[in-house]
């Protein structure tokens, strides 16, 4: 806990437009310890995407962007980073996944090509069968049954799950130190959307990746992260264990949210006030504030 | 069969229908034999996964294109391939994302008028009016009849298409994936609308999700389909507490959940297993 | 609408594109006013005067007869404006209904009328319009007669493309479902989101249509003397280069500005519509 892979302070940010500038991100921290699987939610809008894009470097070349505050990733200020070091870091130490599976992968080119292409961002010389033999392994990881078949053919000709998969595969190919995962797999059935999110998850325990998890849905927020944050109009209201947070949700908000969501056990749907006053309270920290 | 309601006429019936789509290549079965009825003041839940037919059978329903075999009756009478605007007045539809469905270069009052001009209902100089009542119906102002969707958040412009379909005054509403396109906070005010409306104005649901939380919450009876059939059909309190498919356990396993209740019941569902 | 403006002028390039615009039109409008001899547009003879390099108050030289070449120039964009215009307004309506009927309705309707378009696409519009004005008499009324008849299939298409993806749009379902007419769903559901690519091509192709008439006039094709024509007046300048160079520099110019103006003007339209997403 004491040195996280990943370090956000004060993180403000603005859009400059026409109307003038547009304040999307209004003094966000965060901190990801090594290991640990940290959950940002929120609802639409409120700067989830944003904040991931932040991270990995995307929008600093943005030139209507506005960016303040510290970023620090193991150890490094990444503000300090020329744009080539920063775009080395993509896709090597740190890789994403996207929300939807299919439309991320290149059509145009069989998986095993844009497999090589990932693994020789880390090794220059990898040759074509290095390359086809990480590969397997890599996707016999994730479970896939036929990983020579699955590495020849294109995008298209493989289900929604199976490309999730693939994605998977290809975000740990080269043993990122953070994973960042935007809403993953929300284009998928639910059934395939619970395997492979159980999949992910036992894959980056057992290699110790530190993921930052978003998504809107709490569920699966529950089901993967061990720490929480949530988000509301760019603003952190509440964060704390995942087992806390859920046990007892202490923000207006944070209880709106969890109220509203629909129970299998039943008692109907909750009434759900107005956007309130109270959402915007101060925020709650977990881990300070527990009493013993 | 578990034909709970003992109601003399269904107010929706499909007997035994199928549909096949002809391809290039091959013939895919959208859907094979499904019957089932919709008692008046209902909301039947059809439940499955992406390509189980749920949207075909919503789709012949509505009467946009007929079944490759098999009947669909209204209180009764059997719906024509080629359908009369009383006809299609009677059923109405709300789709999944309000973005596409609302036009975007004709405003909200167009949107909500079409429908009464269409059907004639009301006289020309009060429909103005109308179309402020039906907005005051979903919980909007009646200044958004001047304005475009663009300038409307998601969960008001779902609100904006409920509108619209009840514009028509139907008897059935066929809604398809109402919520899945919006937030939580905002799919429980849309649904809690929904709920209310239903029982306000006496009208039947036919209500198409893969989300299982949100059947439990407010159907009736739930329809299960895999592949084009239909797999179960129970009241829902029996699918959440006994079901009596593999199919429909999968997928009440795949929900996720948020509290230790919950986790709990699915607990218990999953085991039950063994039991069948 | 402030909006809108706002971004134009936000990109130098539109910038440039509106006062070129703005400079061409104002000048075919205003050519009565501005002209210093408005009577040159017509036969008139000033041998005392002709051919001269660009002087006062001739600024521009003058023709082989001893006309202001200035003047000439200005009468000739209210001619090939007023050409592009009537273009458009025949070419755009029956362009569009076609590619509306074809993308909406689709089968056979689809067939017949996209087969049809694409024939007069497969010819190549300066060999159709040439074919045109060579069997009717070189009019003006031919000459819009002839490009009218290569412009149109472009809009049916464009309008045939955008028909097809709205087509699958939630909104057109939900008036079907409604009940509303076909009519109603082309021309009042689909029809105004086809708009701002219709705007911005059109925009586009009033150069193009000025050029493709100077082109016929070029060619000896198009309109008539003494009508004052861009075309013709380089056609005719060209025999004289490099001497009298004036007499095909300025009238060339005139028409590189009005085609370079109306293009960047259309491309910034085409951002401002969100015409092509
Ligand atoms: N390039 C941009 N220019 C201007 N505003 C932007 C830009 N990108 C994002 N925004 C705005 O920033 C806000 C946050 O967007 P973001 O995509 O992070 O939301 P999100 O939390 O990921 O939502 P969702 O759940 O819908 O993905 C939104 O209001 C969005 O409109
Ligand atoms: N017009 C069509 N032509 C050919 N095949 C079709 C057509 N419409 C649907 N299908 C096929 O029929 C099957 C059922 O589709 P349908 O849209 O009813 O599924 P769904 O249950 O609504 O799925 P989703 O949850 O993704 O909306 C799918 O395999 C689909 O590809
Ligand atoms: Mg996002
Ligand atoms: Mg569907």
């Amino acid at each position: 806990m004491s040195d996280p892979i990943l370090s956000l302070l004060d993180l403000k940010l603005g859009f400059k437009t026409y109307e003038g500038l547009v304040e999307v991100l209004h003094g966000i921290s965060l901190r990801i310890g090594r290991g640990e699987k940290v959950a940002l939610v929120g609802e639409s809008g409120s700067g989830k995407s944003v904040t991931a894009r932040i991270i990995l470097g995307l929008l600093q070349e943005l030139k209507s962007a506005r960016i303040s505050g510290a970023i620090h990733f193991d150890g490094a200020d990444l503000e300090k980073l020329s744009r080539r070091e920063r775009q080395a870091l993509r896709g090597t130490r740190m890789s994403m996944i996207f929300q939807d599976p299919t439309s991320s992968l290149n059509p145009v080119f069989p998986i095993h090509v844009q497999f090589h292409e990932v693994l020789r961002r880390m090794d220059r010389n990898l040759t074509q069968r290095q390359g086809m033999q990480r590969a397997i392994s890599l996707l016999t990881d994730v479970s896939i049954p036929e990983p020579e078949r699955v590495l020849q053919a294109y995008a298209f000709q493989l289900s929604g799950g199976m490309n999730q998969r693939v994605m998977i595969a290809m975000a740990l190919a080269n043993e990122p130190s953070l994973l960042i995962a935007d809403e993953p797999g929300t284009a998928l059935d639910v059934t395939v959307q619970a395997q492979t999110l159980h999949l992910m998850r036992d894959l980056v325990v057992r290699k110790g990746t530190s993921v930052l998890f978003i998504s809107h849905n709490l569920g699966v927020v529950r089901e993967f992260a061990d720490r929480v944050y949530v988000i509301y109009k760019g603003r952190i209201v509440e964060h704390g264990p995942t087992d806390a947070l859920f046990g007892q949700p202490r923000h207006p908000y944070t209880k709106a949210l969890m109220a509203a969501v629909p129970r299998i056990t039943g008692g109907g749907i909750p009434d759900i006030p107005e956007n309130s006053e109270a959402f915007l309270d101060p925020m709650i920290d977990h881990e300070v504030e527990v009493p013993a | 069969m578990i034909e709970k309601t003992a109601e003399p006429v269904p107010v929706l019936e499909a007997r035994n229908i199928s549909k096949t789509f002809k391809a290039a290549t091959h013939e895919v079965r959208a859907l094979d034999g499904v019957s089932l009825s919709v008692a008046r003041g209902e909301c039947l839940a059809i439940v499955g996964e992406s390509g189980s037919g749920k949207t075909t059978l919503a789709n012949m329903l509505l009467g946009i294109y007929p079944p490759s075999a098999g009947e669909m009756f209204l209180d009764g009478q059997m719906l024509p391939t080629r359908r009369s605007l009383p006809l299609r007045r009677a059923i109405q539809l709300v789709q999944q994302n309000p973005l596409s469905s609302l036009n975007p270069r004709r405003t909200i009052g167009a949107s909500l008028r079409l429908a009464l001009d269409v059907h004639d209902i009301g006289a020309r100089q009060e429909r103005k009016t109308r179309v402020a009542a039906l907005l005051d119906e979903v919980g909007l102002p009646a200044e958004f009849a001047s304005r475009y969707p663009s300038a409307l958040s998601g969960g008001q412009r779902q609100r904006v298409a409920i509108a619209r379909a009840l514009a028509c005054e139907p008897e059935i509403l066929v809604l398809d994936e109402p919520t899945s396109a919006l937030d939580v906070l905002v799919q429980a005010r849309v649904l809690r609308l929904l709920d209310e409306l239903r029982h306000r104005k006496a009208l039947t649901y036919v209500f198409i999700t893969h989300d299982l939380a949100v059947v439990r919450n407010i159907a009736d009876r739930v329809a299960v389909f895999e592949r084009g059939i239909m797999v179960e059909m129970a009241d829902t309190e029996t699918i959440f507490t006994n079901p009596g498919n593999a199919y429909t356990r999968s997928l009440i396993g795949a929900i996720p959940i948020i509290t230790d209740e919950e986790e709990a019941l699915r607990k218990t569902v999953l085991e039950n297993k063994s039991a069948h | 609408m402030r909006r809108t403006l706002s971004i134009l002028l936000s990109n130098p390039l539109s910038v440039i594109g509106l006062l070129l615009v703005g400079t061409v039109v104002f000048s075919a409008i205003f050519a009565d006013f501005i002209a210093p001899f408005p009577s040159h547009r017509g036969a008139v003879v000033d041998f005392s005067n002709f051919n001269q390099p660009p002087h006062w108050p001739n600024i521009f030289g003058t023709d082989l007869v001893g006309r202001d070449l200035f003047s000439r120039i200005l009468y000739a964009y209210r001619i090939s404006l007023m050409l592009g215009v009537v273009v458009l307004a025949i070419a755009v309506p029956i362009g569009v209904t076609v590619g509306l009927a074809a993308g909406y309705l689709g089968g056979w309707v689809d067939f017949v009328l996209m087969r049809l378009t694409d024939v007069f696409l497969s010819i190549p519009p300066l060999v159709l319009a040439m074919s045109v004005m060579g069997v009717l008499e070189p009019t003006l009324t031919n000459g819009m007669l002839a490009v009218t008849t290569m412009w149109w299939p472009w809009y049916a298409r464009l309008a045939y493309n955008v028909t097809r993806s709205e087509s699958q749009e939630g909104y057109v379902l939900a008036a079907e479902i409604i009940g509303a007419s076909r009519l109603h769903i082309m021309f009042r559901e689909i029809l105004p989101n086809c708009v701002p690519s219709i705007v911005t091509k059109m925009t586009l192709d009033l150069g193009f249509v000025i050029l493709i008439a100077s082109s016929l006039s070029f060619l000896g094709l198009g309109v008539q003397a003494p009508t004052p024509d861009l075309g013709s007046m380089v056609a005719e300048g060209g025999n004289y280069l490099p001497d009298s160079w004036w007499l095909t520099v300025f009238p060339s110019l005139a028409i590189l500005i009005a085609v370079f103006g109306f293009n960047l003007l259309g491309d910034a339209l085409r951002q401002v519509l969100g015409a092509d997403q």
